[in-house]
């Protein structure tokens, strides 16, 4: 329970730093902010690796090719968080290199 | 070791909220989203510590990169809003299946990962298949753009509810039975069609910020059942990304968030005046060489682009018109309403592409006041966002909304394939008013056109 009240408090603070820094982003960044925040939300990436690839952590009967079924999805969620991830920054990139001044 | 991962995460963390620090401005943003690219690579590698199995990871990580790096390539600015859809889809869709794998593969017995592992399934299904619809919608894949409302959707939609509920609680008392977890997966996926399917078209944008939050929210989720504090602060800044902008584009379109979910707008319109009435003999069609001349004796001409701007891929004719009459000596400015386009920003990517500087592209309430003194306003692609019923007509389904009055500029020029309504479905007595004229084109031809013209002039 220490452990999740200490969670909540970083979910709790961090919403507070979100609002207030988010606020602030003007809106013709509106499409990056969209596109790199996507990015960003594919910090889920940590868990598709861990689920992947850690045995001590996540465990299971295996079931096809020597790999459990949690490894297996982990693998699927690498791929999706990856997209999301290189996708995410590299179209936002793209965006935001036509915002330089050209003078 | 454990202590050098968290403190690498830790910094990761900064790193990502200084890259919502760095987009508050256009010279800063660049810098701050490769910073955010760094932040994620330390957190990928602080993680590499734990992995002892590494085949799947390697062949997942450069698999996944490639894939994003050609969707990132390849897409045109034009098609930026499928992209963020799909981007938001995969974000929860990965959330899903992370949250499924820790459920199988070390089943908890705690009560609020357990919580938190139905709240990464119910979010990250509806948030992947809601995107799935929202991408299908803008791409016009298989289903139409507009609003599609099927009879009973609120009661569909309110038992997929119940039944989520009652999943998430039986699974929470018993997370053993991990089918549980794919049947709550099952059904937030139909609560996620469900959701999406009845808006559309101009209610884009809200819908994809909502999304855009709904896959923060996710990550978040998984943070708790990872018990990883870097995922719930990078989720939760997604998460409150995606509100600011869905509160925005609420407002900029004076309904409530429930208005744009749950009315289906866009569909059929009762009251108001009849598009005939409006128009009865009072439209005046012009041809490239009249706008010529009125831009002739012009000081101070507006461009008005929407989404019809990004249908016709005109953003580029725009520039090149604006181009030729600044050095005439005119000075030209483009009036951004929040919600033109398909997504937040839309028109200010499309642009930007086209070589605008992006100080040239003002907000509603900053270019309002100086219409009257605009000699000229162009409309190019938008409707509803300068539909003067907004202000005078409460019964009309944009009443309230605010709108950039381009009606008080001296003269204003529509360029408009036929007299269709816009997405509101409503007619627009700007069409018939006297200062009105409108050019019949679509918007990349009627642009060319008008170039030519002011070229002969």
């Amino acid at each position: 329970m220490e452990a999740f009240i200490t969670s909540l408090t970083v979910f709790v603070l961090a919403i507070f730093v979100g609002f207030e820094v988010i606020t602030k982003v003007p809106p013709t960044l509106h499409t990056p902010l969209t596109s790199g925040s996507n990015a960003i939300s594919g910090i889920t990436i940590v868990g598709a690796l861990i689920a992947a690839g850690s045995s001590a952590v996540v465990g299971g009967p295996k079931i096809a090719g020597g790999y459990t079924l949690a490894e297996i999805l982990g693998l699927f969620a690498v791929v999706f968080a990856m997209i999301n991830v290189v996708g995410g920054f590299l179209v936002t990139h793209r965006m935001l290199a036509m915002f330089k001044r050209k003078d | 070791m454990q202590n050098w991962q968290n403190l690498a995460y830790l910094g990761a963390s900064v790193l990502m909220i200084y890259t919502f620090m760095g987009l508050a401005h256009p010279r800063t943003a660049m810098r701050a989203n490769l910073i955010g690219a760094l932040g994620m690579t330390i957190a990928i590698l602080a993680t590499f510590v734990q992995i002892d199995v590494w085949p799947l990871v390697l062949i997942g990580i450069p698999l996944g990169s490639l894939i994003g790096a050609i969707l990132a390539l390849r897409i045109r600015m034009t098609g930026m809003p499928q992209m963020v859809a799909l981007l938001n889809g995969f974000g929860g869709l990965a959330s899903v299946l992370v949250a499924g794998a820790y459920l199988i593969g070390q089943p908890s017995v705690d009560l609020q990962t357990n919580v938190a592992t139905a709240a990464s399934g119910f979010i990250g299904a509806v948030t992947f298949w809601g995107s799935l619809v929202a991408w299908d919608k803008l791409e016009e894949f298989l289903l139409k753009g507009g609003p599609i409302l099927f009879p009973g959707r609120h009661v569909v939609n309110v038992i997929l509810i119940l039944l989520v509920i009652g999943l998430s609680f039986a699974l929470v008392m018993d997370p053993t039975r991990t089918s549980l977890y794919w049947w709550l997966c099952l059904v937030s996926s139909l609560l996620g069609i469900g959701l999406t399917i009845p808006i559309g078209g101009a209610d884009m944008p809200v819908v994809i910020a909502l999304l855009n939050s709904y896959s923060g929210l996710a990550a978040a989720a998984t943070g708790f059942v990872l018990k990883n504090n870097m995922l719930i602060i990078a989720g939760s800044l997604v998460g409150a990304s995606g509100v600011i902008l869905t509160a925005i584009m609420c407002k900029a379109m004076n309904r409530s968030l429930a208005n744009v979910m749950f009315a289906g707008v866009g569909s059929e319109v009762t009251t108001g005046p009849k598009a005939d009435d409006v128009y009865a003999g009072k439209i005046k069609a012009t041809s490239p060489e009249e706008i010529a001349m009125v831009l002739d004796g012009a000081s101070r001409v507006v461009i008005v682009p929407g989404y019809g701007m990004a249908v016709a891929q005109a953003q580029h004719a725009v520039k090149t018109l604006a181009t030729l009459l600044e050095k005439r000596g005119v000075t030209v400015d483009y009036a951004i309403h929040p919600v033109a386009g398909r997504m937040p920003g839309h028109m200010n990517i499309l642009l930007a592409e086209a070589d605008v500087a992006y100080d040239k592209l003002l907000e509603m309430d900053v270019i309002n006041p100086s219409f009257p003194q605009t000699d000229v306003a162009i409309v190019i692609g938008a409707n509803d966002v300068v539909n003067p019923l907004a202000r005078t007509d409460p019964t009309s389904p944009i009443a309230g909304m605010p709108i950039l009055d381009v009606d008080r500029a001296k003269t204003v020029i529509m360029i408009k394939r036929s007299l269709s309504p816009g997405f509101a479905g409503i007619p627009n007595p700007l069409f018939a008013a006297p200062n009105c004229l409108m050019f019949f084109s679509d918007g990349k031809n009627a642009i060319n056109d008008i170039i030519s013209a002011v070229k002969e002039s």
